[in-house]
């Protein structure tokens, strides 16, 4: 191990762990918590990590408080993360419109178990998705991540830090039961060879003409000052001006939210991430993500197997929606399909951005989808001719 | 706010470690007036964003100002659980009995049969005796003043940015609109007048009887009542455990 923490080399890991090692490969030296299974390994893993590289661990006393102690702490200068599930999540929902508004960077890990309410605690679901976008009061924009594998919960916690640092967003990694839970191999690259992004920084010469919260680039993200440095900073959830103070203009409140909801857009290209296979002769596409996409993975090449020409899309980012990439394949294709377990939130984002059929396979949560519900999707859409089904 | 002004002034901790958090409210607006590194966040969660500040960076010198609404009732678990792990933060929770801000309505600490908007037969609920509170959570500090009270008020919050651990002090403000004028007390300088009259300086004096009812004739007990050294919350280091 080196002095920063990293624990280069090959493990065998939960992907609880492995996001525990992610955060601290990423440079993440505080976490705010509240137990809350399936998740809490993580929480269990950095309490006993943290002390020997100087991170500070603290359990708060609720979800709410946890969000608050992450946005301070990266108000200070930390790179803070927490990790919820469920009904953590919602609680934690006022605080991510804060984070938005404040834009402070941090990761909110929600290891995804049934919902809604107190649900199947212990078993998967992934029915947030659309909580991840729109689960704050208000419109924003933030991004939000899809591991699928152990190997993925530690690369994507990293980019997550990397992401919510260059835009000043709140992340979310959207894991869930079977992927935190699921024990794999996973691969620590030496500390050299991990990439970490830095924060816009503003110009400590200038600290007096300083305004926090102006955004002169074209990618709209404002540099960000830390408490402490000297620049007098303000910081409200209330509508500010570009000095951060509050002002109740309607015209204020449109350019500020504008601009946050923007800042997302303009970027999107470079936060949005899939990754497809088969798609040269592909007529039907099979789109998922988390641990229903090793699923559909396999269904997708039994089927190719059978002489059908479908191709596999996983969404590795959810959000922002990967817009460009399904409209330019419904240029190519007859017919979707997707595969989650929910039932129907990414199926009906896929079904606004294309003029193709569109088939819904999916599972209120509970236990990972099987292969052969996705594999007699498949066939059954195959069977019609691709023609179009509605 | 004044009071917190000149603290920091004499406090010799230079201004730029100061930083001052406050959550929503009358009371929440003082970190927008206060010309150092301020943080207005949500309803109720201002203690919990301090304690991030503070753990992230133990350099600085964090102070929540809050209303008695904002810190012991939305955030009340906030409230009680800080002061249980002793974070090294201050608190100065400016009480007026009500919810000021959205034009008078019962709170945490209205006194019972206050008339409020949403009281307008009079609270039928027992109030929190904040230093009670405080004390039986484990604040290393607890005092209370009101707004006549300056100089008592400066010197207990600049003795709070030294002391280790939580301190927290409540301090009693009129809001003659809100509060004031439905409970017989015209005007703010009334409100001050009767802090004057009946306000007795009691450090020390038994926590359990410092209950306030503005309408009846008891006095009102001011003073220092926890000055103790419980050991304040730090993250545990390795070095620590071998």
């Amino acid at each position: 191990m080196t002095s920063s923490g990293v624990l280069t080399g090959k493990h065998f890991f939960q992907g609880d762990e492995a996001c525990a090692e992610g955060a601290i490969a990423a440079g993440c030296r505080f976490f705010g918590g509240y137990p809350i299974t399936p998740s809490t390994e993580i929480a269990e893993r950095l309490a006993h990590r943290f002390p020997e590289i100087g991170g500070v661990f603290i359990q708060m006393e609720d979800e709410m408080g946890s969000m608050a102690a992450v946005l301070g702490a990266s108000a200070a200068g930390a790179r803070a993360m927490t990790a919820t599930s469920g009904p953590g999540f919602s609680l934690m929902m006022e605080n991510i419109g804060l984070a938005v508004m404040m834009e402070l960077p941090c990761v909110v890990v929600n290891v995804q178990r049934g919902s809604p309410s107190t649900g199947l605690p212990t078993l998967p679901g992934q029915s947030e998705v659309m909580q991840a976008r729109w689960g704050s009061h208000g419109d924003y924009g933030l991004a939000a991540f899809s591991p699928w594998s152990p190997q993925e919960m530690f690369d994507l916690t990293i980019h997550s830090f990397n992401v919510a640092d260059r835009y000043r967003i709140p992340i979310l990694l959207m894991a869930d039961e079977v992927v935190g839970h699921m024990v794999e191999r996973v691969v620590i690259p030496r500390e050299d060879q991990i990439t970490r992004w830095e924060r816009k920084r503003p110009d400590p010469n200038n600290k007096d003409a300083f305004e926090p919260f102006l955004a002169e680039d074209p990618d709209l993200v404002p540099p960000l000052a830390y408490a402490g440095e000297g620049y007098r900073v303000h910081f409200t959830g209330l509508t500010h001006d570009e000095l951060g103070y509050p002002d109740m203009s309607a015209e204020t409140h449109h350019r500020l939210v504008t601009r946050l909801v923007e800042k997302i857009n303009y970027n999107s290209e470079k936060i949005v991430q899939t990754e497809d296979h088969f798609m040269d002769d592909a007529r039907i596409v099979v789109v998922s993500y988390g641990s229903t996409a090793r699923s559909a993975r396999r269904a997708v090449k039994d089927a190719r197997q059978e002489g059908i020409p479908v191709g596999f899309l996983r969404l590795v980012s959810l959000w922002p929606f990967p817009t460009n990439q399904i409209r330019e394949l419904a240029d190519h294709v007859d017919s979707f399909i997707v595969a989650e377990m929910n039932l129907g939130q990414m199926a009906l984002e896929v079904e606004r951005h294309v003029r193709r059929p569109v088939t819904g396979v999916h599972h209120a949560g509970g236990a990972m989808m099987a292969p052969d519900r996705i594999l007699d999707a498949i066939r059954e859409v195959a069977n019609t001719g691709y023609t179009h089904l509605r | 706010m004044r009071c917190y002004a000149q603290a920091i002034l004499d406090s010799g901790i230079p201004q730029d470690n100061h930083v001052v958090v406050s959550g929503i409210g009358c009371s929440g607006r003082v970190a927008g007036y206060m010309k150092i590194d301020s943080y207005h966040t949500t309803h109720g969660r201002a203690i919990p964003f301090a304690v991030g500040l503070k753990l992230a960076n133990p350099e600085l010198t964090v102070t929540v100002f809050s209303g008695d609404g904002d810190l012991a009732a939305i955030g009340g678990n906030h409230l009680i659980h800080a002061a249980r792990r002793n974070v090294d933060i201050s608190v100065i929770c400016a009480n007026n009995f009500n919810y000021g801000m959205t034009g008078g309505q019962l709170g945490p600490t209205t006194p019972f049969g206050a008339r409020t908007t949403t009281s307008p037969y009079g609270s039928p609920e027992l109030p929190f005796n904040l230093p009670y509170l405080l004390a039986a959570s484990g604040a290393n500090f607890v005092a209370r003043w009101t707004t006549i009270h300056v100089r008592q008020l400066k010197r207990d919050i600049l003795y709070m940015f030294s002391k280790p651990g939580f301190s927290f002090v409540e301090v009693l403000v009129p809001c003659p609109v809100g509060f004031g004028k439905m409970n017989f007390i015209d005007e703010g300088l009334d409100e001050m007048l009767l802090y004057k009259e009946r306000c007795v300086i009691a450090d020390g004096i038994p926590i359990d009887e410092l209950g306030i009812d503005l309408r009846t004739d008891q006095p009102i007990y001011v003073g220092r009542f926890i000055d103790r050294d419980l050991a304040p919350y730090r993250p545990v280091r390795l070095e620590d455990i071998e």
